[in-house]
């Protein structure tokens, strides 16, 4: 039984990696806490339902709730604030996961050149996503 | 070194108990949220270029009600495990009293997650 050896403290990559994952878990909840009082502040008054304003919460974006008509409420997020919002919902997110994936791999794939693969497929992965994200914030 | 013997359905006897089923979940549910985020994503890139009928689809998909139901569960399920293992990370001492951190844990995620599925499920079937 192979066991993925514990992390050193110090300045290694799977010690900050560790730190990191407690961070931006903390900071996930605070920035969800922060979206749902501005999804409250903007939809409360045309009646926002459960469903639509969780998705304003975690990704305000105009192009991502299709089946919720409220024009209203679109044009309250589109500034800056909550662009910048956005984009650290989706680096803090994004790289979490991905850690959180890469942990996975690690535990479960034996190193082989099958792994090294799979490391640099969750990179490109990575990269792929948050530029992808990012176009969008700023292109809606 | 593996498993020869074939253990089938005697697996579900191993005495890992609560501990055990949290870590699983939190597993299983850290890798469904990747899955339904990147989907998100891509579905926002693929709405805001083409608005077409295949990113029409994807939003029909992820905004489904089904989908929800699950995603919620691994979301709030997901943050609150986490936020206990932030606690016992940073206040070693705690690790004592996992297993009553587990039980309030499902104090509190019982509530939480029982009244938006009740929510959620009343107004899928108002709109039939």
């Amino acid at each position: 039984m192979y066991s993925r050896p514990a992390p050193q403290i110090g300045f290694s990559f799977e010690y900050l990696m560790w730190i990191f994952t407690r961070i931006s878990g903390l900071a996930l909840i605070l920035l969800a806490a922060i979206g749902i009082a501005g999804a409250f502040i903007m939809g409360a008054r045309t009646q926002i339902d459960l469903s639509t304003l969780m998705r304003w919460t975690f990704f305000p974006n105009p192009n991502h709730v299709v089946n919720s008509n409220i024009p209203d409420v679109a044009i309250g997020w589109a500034t800056a604030y909550w662009q910048i919002m956005q984009m650290m919902i989706v680096f803090f997110g994004a790289t979490h996961g991905i850690n959180g994936l890469r942990v996975v791999i690690e535990d479960y794939i034996n190193a082989s050149w099958f792994k090294i693969i799979l490391r640099g497929l969750l990179l490109a992965f990575w990269i792929f996503i948050l530029i992808v994200s990012v176009y969008v914030i700023l292109a809606s | 070194m593996t498993l020869t013997r074939n253990v089938g359905l005697k697996g579900l006897k191993y005495r890992g108990g609560g501990p055990m089923l949290v870590w699983v979940l939190h597993r299983i549910g850290g890798l469904a949220m990747i899955v339904f985020i990147s989907i998100h994503v891509i579905a926002s890139f693929f709405y805001q270029q083409t608005a077409g009928d295949f990113a029409r689809l994807v939003d029909d998909i992820y905004e489904s009600v089904y989908f929800q139901v699950f995603i919620y569960f691994f979301v709030i399920f997901h943050a609150l495990n986490g936020l206990r293992i932030i606690l016992m990370d940073f206040w070693p001492k705690l690790l004592e009293y996992q297993r009553e951190m587990i039980w309030i844990e499902w104090i509190i995620f019982i509530p939480v997650y029982g009244l938006t599925l009740f929510i959620m499920i009343q107004s899928a079937l108002q709109a039939g």
